[in-house]
């Protein structure tokens, strides 16, 4: 699979990151010879095994659904880079 | 005042030769110093370190102890950046268990450190902000991506600093400045306030100049966090009364199927040497065998960075972090995200978005899981017949700056003998086991079974008791 400037170009759509034309030129080859290095796993015979999706049997971590204290709406607004006191604020999301 | 060990000042501390604030003065002191030129801090917070100092009570098991952490550890009223633009004013409400930890223990923090962003590299050349230079060799990279607590340890600034190992993270930039470098068990300390690189791999641990600080502050980081689902339930334990300085028995394994093609000469001598002297306490060598090792860097950088590219979802200029401005949401989130990550980064996320994209994950992340349980299954058989497993920690000792920095995959490729103990979830610690003809540390790096870092250990200080030589401390100046 050959990664060209156009898959780039759809990946950091996907991503919600815009490229320049620089980064795109740059990024093509060097994420071809990392994907090609990584093609090695494409010969191996692992139909047969399952997935590790992590290091050890992990199981449920639930807790009783009871009320804690959390953050105030002024620590949890402190870091928002544009708010109105009491909410987040962004741009227009629909139109009209 | 010179900065050692933490036992070193603890000593002192208990003998009231010396006072918490006294540590912090020589701590500061030495980065007025030394960090003009190593570049290991990015944030100091003197005056609040001072505080903490003159305010400390109690008997913590690290009462008096100044030390760092990097700087994807959240500090609540400390900014806390990642090494990233994106994060560059960020201010978090609330302390990484880890750091409430070890204040809990009485430790005080001096700083954070920095490191590639958010923990991506292996030289902490992609941080945004700063260079960090190798105590031992300024013109060479301290590794990465936690340098700067490596540099920090390594130039005498603190005594012990906290650094995250997603891939070696740790360990690499531990062999590279001449400290230990511990990597606990995935799992053993919480990572509740680690800004997260890729959450099945990450784990928190020590850099320190002995084994048995690490041993030291292992014990005061590690256990059961009910804030991380993923932190196991396995108590803390005594893990400096492992420390028998006794190897009678143990069994050492060296991988004989390694491709050891690319291994520096010089570290190769230097590794033999300490399995060697190792051998001569009493250890036995057994040879084994790691088959699926050879595919772990592929395996590695398809896993991590689809981890990355959805746990940096989150950077989108809404709730925190920076926001360039933008006509439409779309064009805000765009526009904030590529303003605000480095090309690294970007990189994995595409790595990670591409691997993950309709009509491919089977092919690269669902391969890349299953290669993930061979390598796994490697290890058990190979603890059968081993009780620790010795590789080179790094490849090469440190590097210079910009030798490696325009070639990604020859980057990743530095950590060959790391990420398999990430991808198995299991404790791994590099110890300087030499330097090279023209002065750059070389680490030695020893793997153990999940959850028995006390025999980890155990073999680490024995090994340093018998290496036969103390690491030189690096002579920074101005």
């Amino acid at each position: 699979m050959k990664i060209t400037e156009d898959t780039i170009r759809h990946v950091a759509k996907l991503a919600r990151l815009a490229v320049s034309d620089e980064d795109v030129a740059k990024l093509a080859p060097q994420l071809n010879d990392i994907m090609g290095y990584n093609e090695q796993l494409q010969a191996l015979p692992l139909d047969e095994v399952p997935p590790t999706s992590h290091p050890f049997a992990l199981y449920n971590a639930l807790r009783d659904d009871e009320p804690r204290p959390g953050l105030t709406r002024e620590q949890a607004l402190a870091n928002a880079p544009d708010s109105d006191g009491e909410q987040v604020r962004v741009p227009a999301v629909l139109e009209g | 005042m010179t900065i050692h060990s933490v036992k070193a000042i603890l000593e002192s501390l208990q003998k009231k030769e010396t006072s918490p604030l006294d540590w912090v003065e020589a701590s500061l002191a030495e980065i007025a110093n030394k960090d003009g030129k190593v570049q290991a801090f990015l944030h100091v917070d003197a005056e609040g370190a001072r505080q903490r100092a003159q305010a400390l009570e109690g008997s913590g098991g690290l009462l008096g102890v100044p030390y760092a952490l990097k700087d994807n550890l959240c500090t609540e009223g400390m900014p806390t950046t990642a090494a990233s633009r994106i994060l560059e004013n960020y201010i978090p409400p609330y302390s990484a268990t880890v750091a409430n930890k070890l204040a809990a223990a009485g430790g005080v923090l001096v700083g954070k450190t920095n490191m590639d962003e958010f923990a991506m590299g292996s030289s902490t050349e992609n941080s945004a902000f700063q260079k960090t230079r190798n105590p031992y060799h300024l013109d060479h990279v301290p590794g990465g991506s936690s340098g700067g607590s490596a540099a920090a340890v390594a130039a005498g600034m603190v005594p012990f600093a906290l650094g995250s190992d997603t891939g070696g993270s740790i360990r690499q930039p531990a062999s590279f400045c001449g400290v230990v470098g511990l990597k606990p068990t995935y799992g053993r300390v919480s990572r509740f306030g680690l800004i997260a690189f890729a959450s099945s791999l990450d784990q928190i641990g020590p850099f320190t100049r002995t084994v048995e600080d690490a041993a030291y502050v292992l014990q005061a980081i590690s256990g059961h966090d009910p804030l991380d689902s993923t932190s196991a339930p396995q108590p803390t334990e005594d893990f400096t009364a492992a420390l028998t300085g006794d190897v009678k028995g143990l069994r050492i394994g060296v991988v004989t199927d390694f491709d050891m093609s690319g291994v520096d000469p010089e570290v190769k001598a230097a590794v033999d040497g300490a399995i060697a002297k190792l051998q001569a306490a009493g250890a036995e060598v057994v040879e084994i065998q790691l088959p699926h090792s050879q595919y772990a860097v592929a395996t590695y950088y398809l896993i991590a960075p689809a981890e990355a590219s959805s746990n940096l979802a989150r950077y989108d200029g809404v709730r925190y972090g920076k926001r360039a401005a933008g006509e439409t949401l779309l064009e805000m989130y765009e526009r904030t995200r590529s303003e605000g990550f480095g090309i690294e980064v970007k990189r994995r996320i595409m790595i990670g978005t591409y691997a993950l994209s309709s009509g491919y994950y089977d092919a690269y992340y669902l391969r890349a899981q299953k290669m993930r349980t061979l390598i796994r299954q490697d290890y058990e058989a190979a603890f059968e017949k081993c009780d620790v497993i010795v590789t080179p920690t790094a490849p090469t000792p440190a590097f210079r700056f910009g030798e490696k920095v325009d070639n990604p995959l020859q980057m990743y490729l530095n950590d060959v003998f790391t990420i398999p103990a990430n991808l198995a979830g299991l404790p791994g610690i590099s110890v300087p086991c030499g330097l090279t003809q023209s002065g750059l540390p070389i680490g030695l790096q020893m793997v153990g079974r999940a959850f028995d870092e006390r025999t980890l250990l155990r073999a680490a200080h024995a090994y340093e008791q018998v290496r036969g030589f103390e690491m030189p401390a690096p002579e920074v100046n101005g």
